[in-house]
């Protein structure tokens, strides 16, 4: 096949992507609606729901001599959640996922398309860019339910991706080009791939900081009319999932500073030189370990600190976009 | 190994005490609060007071946060303006485009928003902080190093994870056996009466030494060590040899404690010069640029090299980095009697991906007056009413459009007498007249190679020889970027570290049944900071502990179980 079909098909598999993540998107909105019905009749039912079994301890007695016997034992893990109905996945939301994850292996299928297409790897002009970023942000999310369920993110995850998709297609899109000789290096390669892993990490921590705040907001007493929220875990759960996903996403982003700088080093003779794209790498650096720090400080974590992870995760979104499109410097590979 | 814990760490009676743990500052979140670091009582108004008071203050978790938070939005704004040091062109431009507003922004350093006094009085504070908070943790930490884990609490049973088993193993044993079982694990253990107790993740904290006394390290290097280094530009025409003198460079940045003698000699010459271009969507773009050299140091001879754009070429210490490229016309200047005045290739820099480029020649000596030439190159022209615009970068062969010099004519004074610096690719038009070109009577010149053309008012005559190729490097001394890698590295591990290990404690607890009742034995477990994993830690160790147990009272008294030290 010619370099221009290759790339003509992985433009089809893109729009085939974005089409399937919107239908997952709808279908992950139908569950959060879902989700309020089930929370407003828990509601209605006047019956204050039984909280889950949180005390701590079952009790069961085997005085079997001669055997070690269990008396007291912690009850698993429990995550608390406002209502006891959350553990069970709504077919709405089965389907959403599974089309999550048809709609990836589409969305990897045109990244692998394209990268044949150029000869190299799919991450060298902002369409490209954005391609493997989202693609990178939907794979975060999915193993991210291998350890957590957050599958509740889905809509904000899929209408993130689906947006930013969007975006690149229309506005961004250029053809298959040659490497400009400035970004001909290795560490092009793993600096711009971990800064898009460590994206996928932020915009997962993100979601969940926003949730968190939401959560907060319903746990004293306000949000009213937004019932799904009692069906997501606890605020406090929520944030220490959330900081788990960031503090990932800050080695992902140390890593990616430091890549970058030997780039810079090689290729422009200096590894620091406060280029716009270096600038805002390192604010976004210096915000997340604001976050970390606002974590372990009296009166700064909570909703404090979630509004950190989320204006961290608002610049990297500029610095992704805005950054890219508008500012001038030496890192301009957008390729427009 | 039954020793007591140390005399300055008295456990408190939950095992929580704060003596082993690492030392945080006192508003830390695992912190006690405590006035003076609060502020809730009012320091004794004794200057000592007072500097305590501030110190604390400065050392304290808000403060390195806000601080931080500083940091970051104090760099915003050398994100929003052109910077002198990245880009130097931009604020030239951005002075003429806004002059008013220029002034303003340039009173508050925004220019040079890195090196100005508010963005470095916010680096140096954090530093200054970050000192401050590291030097008694560390001093905690080596001592924490040393010290046994606290010991057992009184009451597990509120502890994360608390499990409780019976057995009929008895209770010393029971005790021996956990104590080898956290032993092997990794965990450092102390035991005290009828109960181990076991403290493990000590890395944690390293690493968050390592990480905080890495930041210092890498501030260190970059601003105190990097200034023995320095930067120059050169331009250099195919055939052109540059030696590594201050004088040789067009431009010369010396860093604060480099001199003269900080310049490893050597000498440079630029051979030939390849650029591959690449046609795609309507549009040149550039492939491949190689900028053959030869290098010579002292007592040796010259050695051939190539130079990219991202690999540098290394002499003694020294990187030469290639920046740009472009033509430089050759012309021989004559004056009315032929004698030549003035010969040789002239860099026209590149105006865009095609390489129109715009260049000036300067004739200080031999006419009757000073001249200069102003204008453009272009490889492969168009013409347009201001001037030639090229359309491909490499050099036309097609006769229709081969590639033109077009330039207009100053007389005048060039301001070269003086012995101030001039830049040379640029005019001061101030003290000159256009005699040639747009919007004077005369038009101005139109070369194409082989051509000359007589200058007005018979002042001479220029004649358009050859083109050559140019490149400009950027010449580099930097000592710091093994160090800088080195740090580098300690930060990411460092990091690692503290994100990922997980610091906890967690005892095993033996409790004699009475008569023929089987022995009690509790586990549990203590976070100490993020842990999320500590209940399955506890609850695999205790299921470890059992079946071990199982396996001592299985095997025949006097035959030690497999696995048991
Ligand atoms: C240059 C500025 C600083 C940066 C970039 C920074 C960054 C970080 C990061 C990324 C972490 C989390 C990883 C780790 O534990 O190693 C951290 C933790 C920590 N930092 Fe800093 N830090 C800075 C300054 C300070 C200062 C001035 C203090 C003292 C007030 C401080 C005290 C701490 C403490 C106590 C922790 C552990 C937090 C915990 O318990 O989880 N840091 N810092």
């Amino acid at each position: 096949m010619t370099t221009a079909t290759l790339a003509a098909y992985s433009v089809v598999a893109v729009y085939s992507a974005m089409t399937v993540y919107v239908l997952a998107f709808v279908a992950f909105a139908l569950d959060l609606s879902k989700r309020s019905a089930i929370a407003q009749s828990a509601l209605a039912s006047a019956k204050a729901p039984a909280s889950l079994s949180l005390a701590t301890t079952a009790s069961s007695r085997a005085e079997k001599a001669g055997s070690t016997a269990v008396i007291d034992k912690p009850a698993p893990p429990a995550q608390p959640t406002a209502s006891p109905t959350a553990g069970r996945a709504s077919r709405f939301q089965r389907t959403a996922y599974a089309l999550v994850i048809v709609g990836w292996t589409v969305h990897l299928t045109a990244l692998i398309l394209r990268g044949l297409a150029a000869g190299r790897v799919p991450w060298a002009d902002l369409y490209e860019f954005v391609m493997t970023g989202t693609a990178i942000m939907i794979g975060v999310f999915i193993f991210i339910q291998l350890w957590r369920d957050v599958k509740f993110l889905g809509a904000y995850i899929t209408a993130i991706v689906v947006l930013l998709l969007g975006l690149a297609s229309v506005n961004f899109y250029v053809p298959v080009g040659p490497l400009n000789p400035a970004l001909q290096s290795a560490w092009l390669v793993i600096h711009v791939f971990v800064a898009t892993l460590g994206t996928g990490f932020f915009a997962v921590g993100g979601g969940l900081s926003i949730a968190q705040l939401l959560q907060t907001r319903r746990e004293m007493g306000g949000l009213a009319r937004v019932p799904f929220l009692a069906t997501f875990p606890a605020s406090e759960v929520l944030e220490n999932i959330a900081y788990r996903v960031i503090v990932v996403g800050f080695a992902f982003w140390t890593f990616t500073l430091m890549a970058g700088a030997i780039w810079a080093e090689r290729a422009w003779g200096r590894y620091w030189g406060w280029d716009t794209k270096e600038v805002w790498t390192f604010i976004i650096w210096v915000t997340f370990a604001g976050y970390i720090h606002a974590r372990a400080t009296r009166g700064w974590r909570g909703s404090r600190s979630a509004w950190l992870a989320i204006i961290g995760f608002a610049a990297v979104m500029f610095n992704f976009t805005v950054v890219n499109l508008f500012f001038k410097g030496l890192h301009a590979y957008t390729g427009l | 190994m039954a020793s007591r814990p140390r005399s300055s760490a008295t456990p408190r009676d939950d095992g929580t005490s704060a003596a082993a743990d690492p030392l945080r500052p006192s508003d830390h979140i695992d912190g006690t609060p405590d006035d003076a670091g609060a502020g809730v009582t009012q320091p004794r108004l004794k200057l000592v007071g007072y500097l305590r008071f501030f110190w604390r203050q400065l050392t304290s978790m808000r403060t390195a946060l806000i601080l931080l938070l500083l940091l970051a939005l104090g760099a915003v704004p050398g994100s929003l303006v052109p910077q002198r040091s990245s880009d130097p062109n931009g604020v030239v431009a951005y002075q003429a485009n806004n002059p008013d507003t220029f002034k303003i922004l340039d009173s508050l350093g925004l220019f040079s928003a890195f090196t100005s006094p508010w963005f470095s009085a916010i680096y140096l504070l954090l530093f200054i902080s970050l000192v401050g908070c590291i030097i008694p943790r560390l001093k905690h930490h080596l001592d924490a190093l040393r010290a046994q884990p606290p010991k057992t609490p009184a009451r597990l049973e509120r502890l994360v994870g608390f499990t409780s088993v019976t057995t009929t193993t008895d209770a010393a044993t029971a005790v021996a056996e956990a104590r080898s079982l956290l032993r092997r694990q990794g965990y450092r253990v102390a035991s005290y009466d009828g109960s181990v107790s076991a403290e493990r993740g000590y890395l944690r904290e390293t690493g968050n030494l390592i990480f905080h006394i890495a930041l210092v390290g890498m501030l260190l290097t970059v601003g105190v060590f990097g200034s023995y280094g320095y930067t120059g530009q050169r331009i250099l025409v195919q055939g052109e040899a540059f030696t590594n003198v201050i004088s040789d460079y067009d431009s010369f940045e010396p860093g604060r404690f480099s001199t003269e003698s900080s310049l490893q000699p050597f000498q440079l010459r630029l051979d030939s010069f390849q650029p591959t271009y690449q046609f795609q969507n309507g549009g040149w773009a550039p492939e491949d640029f190689a900028a053959h050299l030869s290098t010579r140091v002292p007592g040796g001879s010259w050695t051939e090299q190539t130079l990219k754009v991202n690999s540098p070429v290394e002499i003694g210490g020294t990187q030469v980095y290639l920046l740009g490229n472009g033509f430089a016309p050759v012309v021989t200047v004559k004056d009315p009697n032929g004698t030549v005045v003035y010969a040789g290739p002239v860099a026209f820099l590149s105006q865009d991906g095609n390489l129109t480029s715009s260049g000036v020649i300067k004739v200080p000596d031999g006419l009757a007056k000073q001249v200069a030439f102003q204008g453009f190159f272009c490889p492969t022209p168009v013409t347009t009413p201001t001037g030639c615009v090229s359309i491909s970068p490499y050099l036309s062969k097609d006769a229709k459009a081969l590639p033109v010099l077009q330039l207009s004519v100053f007389t005048g004074d060039l301001g070269l007498d003086k012995g101030v610096a001039v830049n040379a690719y640029a005019l001061n038009e101030d003290k000159l007249t256009k005699i040639a070109g747009f919007r004077t009577d005369v038009p101005g010149l139109d070369l194409h190679v082989g051509d000359s053309a007589e200058l007005p008012n018979g002042l001479g005559s220029i004649e358009f020889t050859g083109i050559d190729r140019f490149v400009s490097v950027d010449i580099h001394h930097d000592p710091t970027p093994a160090y800088a890698l080195l740090f580098a590295m300690l930060i990411l591990g460092g990091l690692l570290l503290s994100l990922f290990v997980p610091r906890r404690r967690v005892w095993i607890k033996a409790i004699p049944g009475r008569g023929k009742q089987p022995t009690r034995i509790e586990y549990a477990g203590l976070a100490r900071g993020e842990d999320p994993t500590l209940a399955r830690a506890v609850a695999e160790l205790a299921q470890r502990h059992q079946q071990h147990l199982d396996g001592v009272r299985d095997s025949p008294p006097g035959e030690p179980p497999v696995g048991r030290t």
